[in-house]
């Protein structure tokens, strides 16, 4: 972008841009708030008709939760990146336009109301495991290997970095397990904090330790 | 940290960002140029064919001349359309000689914007209504970056004196 490009009004370094009253001009020529409820509706309706059409690789929403917000991304396949509150989610948006497509667009699609209402479902205690759609690219190899094996630990129940190991076929892949899930794209709905230290400490977490005892304890989970 | 995927070349920013950056300007430019109906209509066209095009942007820096380029496009098929319409010719042609609507009924600063020299006209619409960088005003106008800034500072001069009066 240019050095002149800014919101603000001409610098002290434009000797043209006058002060006083040309100031009242250009506010009147720049708008008011009533413009910005305008755009608001109308960006929601081309958000909606850019899902119909199919051209956007990325939709994603913010999510209220008891935990804190959490943003959801979805491709047309499923979920395939939630981001925890302790993480920076604008940079996660920017890494998924560079791993996903930059045709990412706040959006409401049937993949993200279904997550959000099965998130909602969660956190009330009423579900006990996730049915949406996943979209796995994110996780390739092993990796997904152990994520998958995660999944497959039950609401309520905890296991080991060498368990979660070993149900992904490498029980001496203690590490690579652990970095798996510390790379969890899909946190919560892949229940990587049901995977603690086998001397009882709970271990790490994307979300921060804290997050995963809270997660533990909504669960009913002997951590 | 996360260990996702090395960013290879820079990718461009999330389409999001430029909607939030430039969504408001295409938008009132629009209005301006089209009136209210139309000038939505022509909103969506102009970020639906920009989200289309969006994974070929070489330099996502320049996103906002090349968004407004795209609109310049869309705002003057949308006013030829009007024109081949077989409604009341007379009104059609009108609108599309003078085809500056007020963003905002009741501040009435655009009627004078619109008796502006074209080149004026469309330097500060593209300034303010777009809210873009003098840089990219010349990018979507064609000229040089100076002759951009002359264009917007004669406007406003223009402007100040007809308001003044």
């Amino acid at each position: 972008m240019s050095t002149d490009d800014s919101r603000t009004t001409h610098g002290p370094d434009d000797p043209r841009a006058a002060p006083g009253p040309d100031d009242r001009l250009e506010d009147a020529l720049r708008g008011t708030p009533a413009a910005d409820d305008a755009f608001r509706e109308a960006r929601e309706r081309f958000a909606a008709r850019a899902v119909d059409e199919g051209a956007v690789g990325v939709a994603y929403e913010d999510h209220d939760t008891p935990v804190g917000v959490v943003r959801i991304g979805a491709t047309p396949e499923g979920v395939v990146r939630l981001v925890l509150p302790a993480e920076d989610a604008d940079d996660a948006l920017a890494r998924l336009a560079a791993s996903v497509s930059p045709r990412i667009l706040r959006a409401r699609t049937p993949v993200l109301a279904g997550a959000r209402r099965e998130l909602d479902e969660y956190f009330a205690g009423r579900r006990r495991g996730f049915d949406v759609a996943l979209d796995w690219r994110l996780v390739t190899a092993f990796r997904r290997e152990v994520l998958r094996a995660t999944a497959l630990i039950p609401f309520g129940e905890t296991s080991s970095y060498r368990g979660v190991a070993t149900a992904a076929g490498s029980p001496n892949a203690v590490r690579a397990a652990g970095t798996a899930l510390a790379t969890n794209p899909l946190p919560i709905i892949v229940p990587c904090h049901r995977v603690v230290r086998s001397d009882g400490a709970l271990g790490n977490y994307l979300g921060g330790v804290e997050m995963k005892a809270r997660l533990l304890e909504l669960e009913g989970a002997a951590a | 940290m996360r260990a996702s995927p090395p960013p290879d070349p820079p990718a461009p920013p999330p389409f999001d960002v430029v909607v939030e950056r430039h969504g408001p300007g295409v938008l009132r430019f629009c209005v301006a140029r089209l009136g209210p109906d139309r000038g939505e209509e022509c909103f969506q066209e102009t970020l639906l064919a920009a989200l289309r095009a969006y994974d070929g942007l070489r330099d996502p820096g320049a996103a906002g001349g090349w968004l407004f380029q795209i609109a310049q496009r869309k705002i003057v098929d949308a006013a030829r359309s009007v024109a081949r319409a077989p409604t009341p010719a007379g009104d059609a042609l009108e609108a599309h000689a003078d085809p500056w609507h007020d963003p905002e009924p009741g501040s009435g600063i655009w009627a004078t914007v619109a008796r502006l020299p074209p080149k004026q006209r469309e330097a500060v619409g593209l300034r303010y209504l777009a809210d873009l960088s003098h840089a990219d005003v010349a990018a979507v106008m064609g000229t040089s970056v100076d002759a951009a800034r002359r264009n917007v500072f004669e406007g406003l001069r223009r402007l100040r004196d007809e308001v003044g009066r």
